[in-house]
Order: C-alpha cells, then structure tokens, then sequence
C-alpha cells in the first residue's frame, strides 16, 4: 500500500507536506531523530458462555504518537485525534525534551520496499458479523459433543484490523495494514462431584476469515481444549525438585521467549541490566541449540510487515549452535550502540514509546526422533501445554507454567500430573538440553507478550527437546 | 471541554440508543491526562505527557445486548457508536438474565472520598523530574554494591469517569493518582539482582520522600544478592506484604461472582463454610476514603459498600454485579466493573485481609527452617483447582532468623489448604487496592534442587 491509498490520505487528509510539518514542529527545540506514528484500529468481539452469545462488542481508536530522541533522551506525546493543530501540538509538547540547535535540518520522505507477509484481501473485521458468531457456537457444540463430561464452555473470537503509518526524520513513510484474529476456547470437565478441570486452546493469526473455515476450525480448538480438561481429571500430583523435562513442540517454546528472549532485548543490554549483557560470543546453549527470532514468516501472530519504526522487519539469529550473537534492535538502542536495526521497534498503540520486542520466537529443528527423546529418559516429565511465563531479566530467572504434562517413567508417557510451574535461570538452562527432535513447530497463535505495561501479539515454535536437569515446582 | 458537557453528552448517548431501539442502555465516558518521567543513572531519560477520552456504549433489546466503543466523541463519531452497538444486537442471544440493575439499586455515596486532588495537576515538570533524581540517587548512594540502575519514575494520571444509563442514574467523579518507584541494580562478584520501591497516592504530599523510596528498594535488592538453590523440602512460608497481596489476587479471582456461577472457582458452592484459618477475615470496602480502590459508584452505577468476604474463616460473601447476582439468585454487591463498553465484570475496591496480632518478627520466631517469600513470577495458579504452583526468591528463615538469600525455586501447595492453614501478622498497610499485612502458611513444598 502506498501513502496516497492509506486512510491517513484518504479518510484524515494528511499530506507529505503535513508530515513533513509535524517532524518540523517535533525538531523545532533541537533533537536527533523524531517520528510519527499513525493509528487506526478496528476490533471486534464475540463470546459464547453457557451456549448463548452474550457479548459482542466493536470499536474505533484513532491516535498519533509523536517522538523526539535527543541523545539517550526521548520526548513522547500523542493525540487521538488528527486535526493538525493537536498534532503539532503533540510534537511541541515531544519537542521539550531537546534543547539546542536540531542536528536534523532536512528530511526528504521516501517509501521504501517493503514484506507483504499477510495479503489479506478482506480483513475478517470487514467481514458480516453472522458469518464470524457462527464460530463461537460451533466451538461451543463441538466442545460440549467431545464429551459428556464437559459441563461449561466459553469461546471468544477476537479480531483487529490496524492501519498504521510511520514517517521520520530519517526520511522513512511507511503505511501497514495489519489484520489480526484469534479464536480461544475454554472447557470444564467433571467427573461426578470431583473437582472439575480446565482445557483450553486457541489460535489464529494475520489472516481472512477462511483460516477457521478451512484450516483451523472452531472445532479443532474446542476438541483440543475439551481433550485437555477431560485428561486432566486422570491427574496426578506433580512432582517436585530438578528432574528430566521434555518439552513438546509449539508452544512450549515459550521457554526460549522467557529463558532467552527478553534478555536479548537491546534496552536491557545497552543499560547492563541483563542476564545477558557484555556476553555476545559466550556459550550460553547446547551447541544443539540455534534459537531465531524471524518476523516475516508469512501470516504468523508475531509477524509484521514492518516494525513500529517504520523498519522491515527481519529474521534474526540470537544463539547460533549455542553460542549468543546478538541482541534485538530498535531505534534508540541500535543507535546508542551503533548497531544495524534488527526490525524489533514495537509498540502497543499509538500512545505508547516503542522499544525492543520480539516476534516469533523458536529454535532450528534438531535430528533426534520424538519418540526416542521419550525412550532416553528413565524418569522425568513431559509437558506440551503451557499457560504464560514470566523472567527476572536481571538474575536470569525464568518460569513457564506446565497447563499439561505427563510423568516419563522408563521411557514412556504415562500419567497426566497437574498444573506446575518449571523455573530456571536463562543462561544455564539451555546449556543442558541434550536432545533437540527434528519436528519442529510453531504455535497455533494466541501469545501476547508483556513488557513495562505494553502488549504485543508474539509467536513461539520449538521441536520436542530433553532438558536434562530444571527445577519442576510440584507438590509431590 | 467542561465536565457538564462530557456527563449531558453521556445522558444523549444513552437516549439516542433509546431513539434507536434500544429499550435501554449504558454509556460510560473516560477522560484523562497521564504524565511520566523517567529518569537513568542521573539523567533524564523519557518525558511523556497526553490526554485522551473515549465513549462506551452497552445496549439491551430484549434480553439482547450489544456493545461498542470510540475515541471520536464529535457527532458523526457518536452516530457510529449508536448504530455499532445497535446492529450487534442482532447477533446475540436471548439471555434470560442480560438487564441493568434495579432503578432501586442504582446510586452514589455522598460526601467526598479524596479521589482527586488538585494538587497534582500543578506539579511543574522540573519538580517532578528531581523527585524521580532524588529516588534514584538515594538508592545508588545506598551501597557500593548497588553499581546500575533501570532509573527511577514519576508518574502521574488525572481522570474523570462518567456513566449513565436508562433507569435514571448518571454520574461522575474526578481522580488523581501520583506514583514515585526505582529499580537498582545490585552485584557483588558474578551474582546481579535488581528489586524496586514504589509509592504512590491521590495527592503529591501523600508520597514517601524520594530518599526513603531509594533506600527501600536498594536495600531489596542488596538482600537478594548471593542468592543460593535449596534443596526440595516441606517448610512453612511466610510472605511478605507485598507478595501476600498476590495471594489476594488469588482470593479475589476464587470469590468472583462470574467463576461462582460458572463453577471455575474452588471455593464454588462454599458459602457459610469455614474455608480459611480462624484468624483470616477478608473484606471488600469501595468507600475508604483516598484509597485506591474506593468509587461513589461502580460501573453499573451502584453504590460502592464494605462486604464481608471472609470472617473469621468463614466463606460470608461473594463478589457480585448485577449480572452474577441474577445467576446466583443473590443481590449486587455494588463490584461490577468494566473498561469502557462490554457487558460488565467484576471488581473489587480495597479488598483487604485484617491484621492479626502477631509482629511478622513473632511469627518467624519458632520457624527452625522455612522460606521469607519476597518475590513471586509467573501465573502457575489455578482457580479451578486450586493448585498452586510460581516461581520465588526471598530469604531462608533459619531458627526464627532471616539466614540467607534464595532463588531459582518453586513454592507449591493446594490454595483451599494454604487458606485453611494461614495467619496473619499484624502489619497491613493500604499501598494499593489490594492489602495484606505479612502472611504464613504452615507448610508448602519449596521446589529447588
């Protein structure tokens, strides 16, 4: 999409010339760097609780962020509406953080190449309502079929279509369109008078609505989630203390997201705060391992056409056969360590300062067998679903919270065990996966990240790994 | 734009839904300003500094709602969120239990709660910036070992919030919010450990001085330093307030009148039961004045009251809207809460458990062996079962004493028996909306090497 054909030009009536001003106006008290960030966001929900439809809701949000960067300093305001004299005064009130002559004097607005990693012809936001309820109650009768044991269902289906526009000082105007969906299903199961239990599953990604129509349906999400809740009534105690733990593939990649990830993020390393810091070219893995943070694979939750600085985004090694090499990128950071931009400025909203994020997140196929992975471990546990994580950047320490995982005992998967937590420190833990499985894959697409208050949609994939020693947080 | 014009413009929302179908409807109107400076190793980092507003609008047709939200408050953007929640409608079901509270029901607590304080609008930037200086100074000042820092902040948010529906109620109140918080980085050898102080408060004279918030954090973070594995084993855990605030959270979520109905909670069907420790009494109170989680009215429009969750041990209460008390044949208990449109949750006000009488120090003393939990991560919680699994660093207790730093470890148990096998020292401290004075827990498995 071109300026001129973006709802900036169209619908609001910007101009380069307006751009050009707002930059002008955000340099006017001196500053290396500012830049414009356009927002236009549609969402829409619907949800399904006790098999009727009792929300559906919609919304409009417009805004602009305008950011100065003078040395290690930003200045950021923004206005959510888009008449020019708000902007510019957004960019007078940025510009305060400056003081002195601006090392900018001219900037001439260029549009760049750019990915297109998710040409969605017709956002499912844009598409009728009806066609979009009939996957809650699709989901909510399949759920409900897969077992009599199931006595609750709720479904959500959640899209957005974003339409963003980045101009800078550096001369970049770039405009997106980025269509997002997601659908998740949560199912109670109970036996008799027992204490019921929890499953639940999701996905989507930048896509049409086709995706749940005819790849990932609304009952393959409900059965998956049914499928967990009426296992786990089987569970067992977890185990605790250092054990063997085998990670399926998907989504319990959020480990590298936590153990790895977010201490790679410039912002941390630049300030000397991570776990990481001053340890590129240092052994922190298995030499099994290879872990890339790629946002450009096409249709995927993480991906971005470009980042929220208006850079492609790109793929990215962060740990090459174990060694560490190199850190996620934005503006600010890359300039401060006069490194190239890894594509990885984002940000929530307009209201919101970018810095480093990442966006899929996973680790290069091994050659092992899954199934002799299992046979290897005399006694541990095996875990293929995960709630969310979390990481102290700082001492390394990481957790990842097991949804559904079984005991390993003399190499076969035996009974389910019951929620628990696994933690480990980020540059130990990946230094004694030993085995790495050759079936790897990426989630089915529901993660959102949080850093410092802001959310981003994130991917995580890896293939079934053994770790040989982490710290399960059972009772038993 | 002046305060009447945003409560008349939430009054026509609602009868414009009116003029278009709806037989009733609910607007809720948001308006604020938000400041932050950040401050890094002494110098000024980030300024920020906005306002924003945006409407919301629930509908009823029927049993039938729809909902819908916009930042475009001129004319044709209200057209547009009239008509968005108007044709979702279409698209629900019949809801047997979808309504508005009673006209009854419905109201404000009079008097003044100090939600807002003027004060804080008038803040000059510089002033704010040299507080987050002097925080961030006094904890690098600390100690030799405090070596970097993550900076230190000044934040500051002035909103007004608005609601009214179509059985007569509209209202609004101001607020005003002021937080001061840094983050030192500590290390000694190979070990680096950061941990945080914050304060915050309605008024800028309610804050802790800049130098205690400083020193605070970096004696949290000096404590963490040199922090050793330990051994899987049964001990008895005590927490300390601000990690027992999350075991709140945690009590919050399982008296949440929508898990109630819905049966995700354990402590589902447990009313009148004793399900905690004869010393355990929570309460629910939206009306104290200057806290955080006080509101004349909540995001139904119902007055905000105290409820008695728990007393003595005892199960008295759960956490209602109108929508959960209808499901549970019970009466609001004035907690719905929403963002700006959608049907409304639950919230809670000061949600807060008693002082004991024990000191924290008196409750430690007869600990041969046992864990001070001074930081939780991760969500290894389940409401639906109660299994209760996260992540901690703190300090082994060691004969009544605080001996040692720990990390890298698991804390787990089962939440119904943490409840029943809980006390509380007699240390509560209102910092946030949620409160809780020093906790112990007879046993929970530490999971570690």
């Amino acid at each position: 999409m071109q300026f001129s054909d973006s709802i900036f030009a169209t619908r609001f009536q910007t101009t380069r010339g307006d751009l050009e001003n707002y930059l002008g106006e955000a340099l006017s008290q001196g500053g290396d760097y500012a830049d414009l960030y356009f927002e236009y966001l549609l969402t829409s929900s619907i949800s399904i609780d006790e098999s009727m439809v009792k929300s559906a809701a919609q919304g409009v949000s417009v805004g602009v962020g305008v950011r100065v960067i003078s040395g290690e300093r930003t200045g950021y305001a923004y206005s959510d509406d888009l008449s020019p004299e708000k902007i510019r005064k957004a960019a007078r009130v940025a510009a305060c953080i400056a003081a002195g002559p601006s090392k900018v004097d001219k900037f001439d607005l260029n549009e760049g190449v750019r990915h297109n990693l998710y040409p969605v012809l017709t956002a499912p936001t844009e598409t009728a309502f009806t066609d979009r309820v009939d996957l809650v109650k699709r989901a909510d009768r399949a759920a409900r079929a897969y077992d009599s044991r199931i006595f609750q269902v709720q479904a959500v289906y959640a899209d957005n279509l974003r339409h963003v526009m980045v101009a800078t000082s550096d001369g970049v105007l770039t405009t997106d369109r980025q269509p997002l969906a997601r659908m998740s299903v949560y199912a109670l199961a109970r036996q008799g008078s027992g204490m019921p239990q929890r499953g639940q599953a999701g996905g989507g990604g930048r896509v049409e609505l086709d995706f749940f129509l005819n790849q990932k349906t609304p009952e393959h999400f409900a059965r998956e989630a049914a499928r967990e809740a009426v296992m786990m009534l089987d569970a067992v105690n977890a185990p605790a203390g250092e054990m063997t733990v085998v990670l399926g593939p998907g989504w319990p990649g959020i480990l590298l997201h936590e153990a790895v990830g977010h201490g790679l993020e410039a912002d941390f390393n630049r300030k000397g705060v991570s776990a990481f810091s001053g340890r590129i070219g240092q052994k922190v893995a298995s030499e099994l391992c290879t872990v890339i943070d790629d946002g450009t694979i096409n249709s995927r939750r993480g991906s971005l056409n470009v980042d929220d600085e208006g850079h492609a985004t790109q793929r990215n090694v962060l740990i090459e056969k174990g060694i560490l090499r190199g850190y996620l990128q934005d503006k600010l950071s890359s300039t401060l360590l006069n490194s190239a931009s890894t594509g990885s400025g984002r940000r929530e909203s307009y209201a919101h300062i970018p810095m480093p994020r990442m966006t899929n997140t996973f680790m290069l196929a091994g050659e092992s067998d899954p199934a002799d992975i299992i046979r290897s471990v005399p006694k541990g546990i095996y875990c293929v679903n995960f709630g969310g994580g979390q990481v102290d950047i700082t001492s390394g320490n990481f957790v990842f919270s097991a949804s559904e995982s079984y005991l390993i005992e003399d190499g076969k998967v035996t009974r389910p065990v019951r929620n628990a937590t696994l933690i480990g420190n980020g540059p130990e833990a990946l230094k004694y996966v030993s085995m790495v499985g050759n079936d790897l894959r990426l989630d089915e697409g529901v993660g959102v990240c949080g850093k410092e208050g802001q959310s981003v949609p994130v991917g995580v994939g890896i293939p079934t790994i053994k770790i040989d020693r982490m710290t399960v947080g059972g009772t038993a | 734009m002046s305060q009447n014009h945003l409560l008349e413009l939430a009054v026509e929302v609602v009868k414009r839904a009116q003029d278009a179908g709806a037989a009733d409807a609910e607007c809720t109107i948001a308006e604020g300003d938000e400041f932050s400076a950040n401050v890094r190793m002494r110098e000024l980092e980030n300024l920020k500094e906005a306002g924003s507003r945006a409407a919301g609008l629930r509908i009823l047709i029927g049993r039938k709602t729809g909902s819908s939200y916009t930042s475009d408050l001129s004319p044709e953007g209200i057209a547009h969120l009239v008509k968005s929640a108007v044709e979702l409608a279409d698209i629900t079901t019949d809801d047997p239990h979808a309504d508005l509270p009673e006209p009854g029901e419905l109201g404000s607590i009079a008097g003044d709660l100090q939600l807002y304080s003027a004060d804080i609008e008038g803040l000059e930037t510089g002033l704010k910036v040299e507080t987050a200086k002097r925080a961030e100074a006094a904890a690098l000042a600390a100690d030799a070992r405090i070596t970097n820092s993550e900076g230190a902040s000044f934040d500051t948010h002035v909103g007004r919030h608005i609601f009214a529906n179509s059985r007569g109620f509209a209202g609004e109140y101001r607020s005003s919010y002021c937080g001061l918080s840094t983050v030192p980085v500590a290390r000694e050898g190979d070990s680096m450990e950061r941990d945080y102080w914050e304060s915050s408060a309605r008024r800028f004279a309610g804050l802790e001085s800049p130098e205690a918030v400083g020193r605070k954090a970096a004696a949290r973070a000096l404590r963490r330093l040199n922090a050793v594995k330990v051994d899987t084993r049964k001990v008895p855990v005590i927490f300390e307030p601000r990690t027992a605030r999350s075991l709140l959270d945690n009590l919050f979520e399982a008296v949440h009148g929508m898990m109630i109905y819905r049966h995700e909670s354990f402590l589902a069907g447990k009313l009148g039961e004793k399900v905690a420790g004869d010393g355990v009494t929570v309460i629910d109170d939206g009306t104290i004045p200057g806290l955080f989680g006080s509101s004349p009215f909540d995001d139904e429009g119902v007055p905000s009251r105290r409820t008695m969750v728990i007393e003595r041990g005892v199960l008295n209460n759960y956490l209602l809207n109108s929508y959960a008390a209808r499901k549970l044949g019970m009466k609001t208990t004035g907690n719905a809460s929403r963002g700006l449109t959608g049907n409304a949750g639950i919230g809670h006000g000061n949600f807060y458990l008693e002082n004991g009488v024990q000191t924290p120090e008196q409750m430690m003393a007869g600990i041969a062996d046992g864990f001070y939990v001074t930081e939780l991560i991760g969500m290894g919680v389940n409401i639906v079962t109660g299994d209760y699994s996260r992540g901690a660093a703190g300090i082994w207790i060691r004969n009544g004493e605080l001996a040692f730093a720990v990390s890298e470890v698991t804390i787990a148990g089962k939440l119904q028996e943490m409840l029943l096998d809980l006390e509380a020292a007699n240390d509560l401290e209102f910092r946030n909306s949620i409160a809780s004075p020093t906790l112990k827990v007879g046993e929970m498995t530490v999971g570690g090497k």
